[in-house]
C-alpha cells in the first residue's frame, strides 16, 4: 500500500498511523523534542523514571522506585517556583512552551480525547522539521477547533511540534483572550508574522475563513466559505513553504448556531451573535460544547518552493488558493461519510 | 560596513541635550575619544547641573534652540548628536507643552540650523521604537520597514512620529549629510533612571488586568556603544537598537520579585490623564499603551550594520534588578526555601506514616 505520494514517510506511518487509544499520550510530550532551553535539566528522552527530581534540590531521602507521586509533586512544586520567579523563556511572539505543555495542553487533551473522542489521521503529511503551512475549514462559532488541532497535532506528530495559529485582530482585542492566544504561540494574522515564523522553520496554521467560517449558522455546516484574498497562500510562496491542508469533522455540531442575532452583535462589536440550542437560554451551561465525534485528516502537501517567484502573481496565489480549498472540501465529504452519525462513539 | 576603519570620524561633535544623563554620558564619551578633537555640548539656559563633573572635558554652551542656526555655521561642526529629548512630561519644567516644545520644536530648529551648517557630514537622531505607534493589527515584531498603523495616544508616540519625519525632509535636503536615525527601545541598567525603572523599582507594580505586554529593554551602556558607533563609523539609516530576546511583563516582575497588581485598563487610562492634568507626570498614555501591546522589534539589521549586538534584554533587566534590590518582596531564595520546605515536610510524613505499622 506504499503508493508514489507516501514512499517517502516509511517510519512515521507505522508508528502513528493508529494512535487513538495509546495508553498514556505521554504526558509530557513535549520535553522530547528539545524545546526546553538549557536551564531546565537535560531532558532525556523517554526515561523519565528516575532522571528528574525537583530542579536542583538534591532528595534528604533517596527516592524509592515506588515514589510516584512525589515525583509528581516535586515536579508540581519546582514548577510552581519556576513560574513565580520569572524562571522561564518566552520567544518574541509571546510564545510560553513551559506553559502550554504544563497548563494548556493537559486541559485541551481531556477535552480532545475524552469528550470529542478524536482521531487523526494523516498526520505523517505534517514535515517532521523545516516549516510548513498548515490550512482548515474553521467551525464551531467558537473558534474552539484552532485549539484542538494544535493540541493534538502536537500529541500525535512523531516530532510533537507546537501549531503557531494566527488568530484575527478581533482576539487580540480582547484581554486575558489575546494573552492566552500569545502564550499558547499564536499571534495576528498577517503577513509579516506569517513569514517570519515560516521563516524560522515554525508550523503555522492558519483558517483563511476566519469569522465567515466559525460564524456560519448550522444549516451550512460543512461548507467551506469564502478565502479572503489568499493572505496565507503568498505568505507560503513567499518562504516557498509546503502547505498542508487539514480537515476538521465535528467542529460544527459543538455549538449549532440556529440564528445570528445582527443588532446585538453590531452592538456589542462582535462579527456574530450566536443563537444555539442551549445558549443563551442556558446560561453558562449553554457553553459546554456538545461531545460530537471528531475526525481530523491532514492532506498530503502542496510543495510551492518552485513558485517562489509568483508571489505577488495574483493568479497563481487564486489558483493555489482554489486547490486547498477544493481539497479540504473533498476531504471534508469523505469524512463525513466515515461519521453517519454526529454523535457517534 | 566598515567596523573599525576610521575615514569618517569627525573633528567636531555637537551634543545636545546634555544637562541630562544620556547627552551628558555621550558627550563625556566622545571627549575621552582621541580621535576626535572637540565635543561641544549644547543645552538649554534653564537646564541642570547636576552632570557638571562628567562633563569636565566637554565645552558647554548654554543656548536656547532657536538661535542655534549662526552656532552651528560659526563652530565648522562635522557632526550633531541630537538627544535632547524629553521622554515624559515633567510638571516641574512646564508639562506636556513643555515637552512638546523640546521634542518637535526644538528637533525642527535643530535641524534648520543643521541644514546650514555648511561642513556638516553627519547627524545621529535619538528616536525611539514607538515610532511603530501601537494597534492591535500591528505584527508582533517590527522591522525597520513597518509603518505604524495608528498615530500613538500618548505625546511622546506622536511626537516622535514628528521628529522621523522631519529627519526624512532633512535627509531630502541634505543626501551630502549621512543620516543615523536609532530608534532605542527603553533604556535601562543598573544606573539609569527612567520612567520604566522607576516603575519597576516599586514593591508593588501596576499592571493592566488581561494583559501581558512583550517587552525589550537596551542596556544603557550598550546605548552608549551605539551612539559612539555611529559617530565614529559611518551607518547612514534607521535601525532599531534593542536588547535581543523578550521579556513579557508579568515575568519582569517575577524576576524582579515585585508584585503586580493588574488594573483594569479604562481606569487605568483615566488615572493616567488624572495623574498628568494633577500636574505629576511620568506616567502617561504612552505607559499604558506600551502595557497593554507590548513592544518587540527586530535588531538583525543593527547587528549587520554595526557588528555589534547589545546584551539581550534578559541581560540587562538582570543588571537593573541587581542595582535595585531593595523593594524585593519575594526572592528567588526565598521561593527554593519554601519548595524545600513543603517537600522536606512531605518527606517527614511519609516516612513517619511509614513507621508506625
Amino acid at each position: 500500500m506504499t503508493g508514489p505520494g507516501q514512499g517517502r514517510d516509511p517510519q512515521g506511518v507505522g508508528r502513528f498511523d493508529v494512535p487513538r487509544r495509546s495508553p498514556e499520550p505521554a504526558p509530557e510530550p513535549a520535553r522530547r523534542n528539545g524545546h526546553r532551553p538549557a536551564a531546565q535539566a537535560a531532558p532525556t528522552p523517554a526515561d523519565q523514571v528516575d532522571a528528574t527530581t525537583s530542579g536542583g534540590t538534591g532528595p534528604a531521602v533517596p527516592d524509592r522506585p515506588g515514589d510516584h507521586w512525589d515525583r509528581k509533586v516535586a515536579n508540581g512544586l519546582a514548577f510552581l517556583r519556576r513560574r513565580l520567579s520569572g524562571d522561564y523563556e518566552v520567544d518574541e511572539f509571546g510564545f510560553d512552551p513551559e506553559l502550554t505543555d504544563a497548563v494548556f495542553h493537559p486541559l485541551l487533551r481531556v477535552l480532545y480525547r475524552d469528550w470529542f473522542r478524536t482521531e487523526v489521521s494523516g498526520v505523517e503529511h505534517v514535515p517532521v522539521d523545516g516549516p510548513a503551512l498548515v490550512v482548515g475549514n474553521h467551525s464551531g462559532t467558537v473558534a474552539l477547533d484552532a485549539l484542538i488541532l494544535s493540541a493534538a497535532l502536537h500529541d500525535k506528530h512523531p516530532a510533537h511540534r507546537y501549531l503557531r495559529l494566527l488568530g484575527a485582530d478581533l482576539v487580540f482585542r480582547m484581554p486575558v483572550v489575546s494573552e492566552l492566544a500569545r502564550k499558547t504561540g499564536g499571534t495576528v494574522a498577517c503577513n509579516p508574522d506569517a513569514e517570519r515564523l515560516l521563516g524560522g522553520g515554525d508550523l503555522v496554521g492558519v483558517f483563511p475563513e476566519g469569522f465567515k467560517g466559525i460564524g456560519k449558522l448550522y444549516a451550512d455546516r460543512y461548507k467551506l466559505q469564502r478565502f479572503g484574498r489568499g493572505g496565507f497562500v503568498s505568505a507560503a510562496l513567499r518562504t516557498g513553504t509546503p502547505i498542508v491542508p487539514v480537515a476538521i469533522v465535528g467542529g460544527e455540531e459543538i455549538y449549532p448556531m440556529l440564528a445570528d442575532i445582527k443588532p446585538l452583535a453590531r452592538l456589542l462589536k462582535l462579527p456574530y451573535f450566536p443563537v444555539t440550542p442551549t445558549f443563551p437560554w442556558l446560561g453558562p451551561l449553554g457553553m459546554v460544547p456538545l461531545p460530537s465525534k471528531w475526525l481530523i485528516e491532514f492532506c498530503p502537501p502542496i510543495p510551492t518552493a518552485h513558485l517562489t517567484d509568483s508571489a505577488d502573481d495574483p493568479l497563481v496565489v487564486f489558483n493555489l488558493a482554489d486547490q486547498v480549498r477544493e481539497t479540504i472540501q473533498q476531504t471534508l465529504h469523505t469524512l463525513l461519510e466515515r461519521r453517519p452519525d454526529p454523535f457517534g462513539p | 560596513m566598515t567596523p573599525g576603519g576610521t575615514p569618517g570620524v569627525p573633528g567636531v561633535v555637537v551634543v545636545t541635550g546634555v544637562g541630562r544623563y544620556l547627552g551628558a554620558h555621550v558627550a563625556a564619551r566622545l571627549a575621552a575619544d582621541p580621535r576626535i578633537e572637540r565635543v561641544i555640548g549644547v543645552d538649554a539656559p534653564d537646564a541642570g547641573t547636576e552632570f557638571t563633573d562628567l562633563l569636565d572635558r566637554v565645552e558647554r554652551i548654554r543656548v536656547d534652540s532657536a538661535s542655534l542656526g549662526g552656532l552651528l555655521a560659526d563652530l565648522d561642526v562635522d557632526a550633531v548628536v541630537h538627544l535632547a529629548l524629553v521622554t515624559a512630561p515633567d510638571a516641574q519644567h512646564g508639562g506636556r507643552s513643555a515637552m512638546k516644545d523640546q521634542n518637535v520644536i526644538g528637533t525642527m530648529q535643530l535641524l534648520a540650523a543643521c541644514q546650514r551648517a555648511p561642513r556638516l557630514r553627519k547627524l545621529v537622531v535619538r528616536s525611539s521604537t514607538a515610532a511603530y505607534g501601537v494597534s492591535f493589527r500591528d505584527p508582533a515584531v517590527f522591522t525597520e520597514e513597518t509603518e505604524p498603523r495608528e498615530v500613538p495616544r500618548g505625546g511622546f508616540g506622536r511626537d516622535i512620529l514628528d521628529l522621523e519625519g522631519y529627519v526624512r525632509g532633512f535627509r531630502r535636503r541634505r543626501s551630502d549629510v549621512t543620516a543615523t536615525v536609532l530608534r532605542f527601545a527603553p533604556f535601562i541598567g543598573s544606573t539609569a533612571d527612567t520612567t520604566l525603572t522607576r516603575y519597576f523599582a516599586q514593591p508593588f507594580v501596576p499592571t493592566v488586568f488581561g494583559r501581558d505586554p512583550r517587552l525589550q529593554f537596551l542596556h544603557f551602556d550598550d546605548a552608549l556603544e551605539v551612539l559612539h558607533r555611529s559617530i565614529v563609523e559611518d551607518h547612514p539609516g534607521t535601525y532599531n537598537v534593542a536588547g535581543p530576546g523578550v521579556l513579557s511583563l508579568s515575568q519582569a516582575i517575577r524576576r524582579a520579585g515585585r508584585v503586580a497588581v493588574p488594573v483594569l485598563e479604562p481606569g487605568l487610562s483615566g488615572a493616567a490623564a488624572l495623574a498628568r492634568t494633577m500636574g505629576f507626570g511620568g506616567y502617561g498614555l504612552d505607559q499604558v499603551d506600551l502595557f497593554v501591546h507590548g513592544r518587540v522589534v527586530d535588531t538583525s539589521r543593527l547587528e549587520q550594520e554595526y557588528g555589534f549586538t547589545p546584551r539581550s534584554t534578559a541581560e540587562a533587566f538582570e543588571d537593573f534588578i541587581r542595582a535595585h534590590h531593595g523593594g524585593v518582596v519575594v526572592t528567588r531564595d526565598q521561593l527554593a526555601a519554601a519548595e524545600q520546605l513543603v517537600l522536606d515536610g512531605i518527606r517527614q510524613v511519609r516516612s513517619a506514616v511509614r513507621e508506625r505499622p
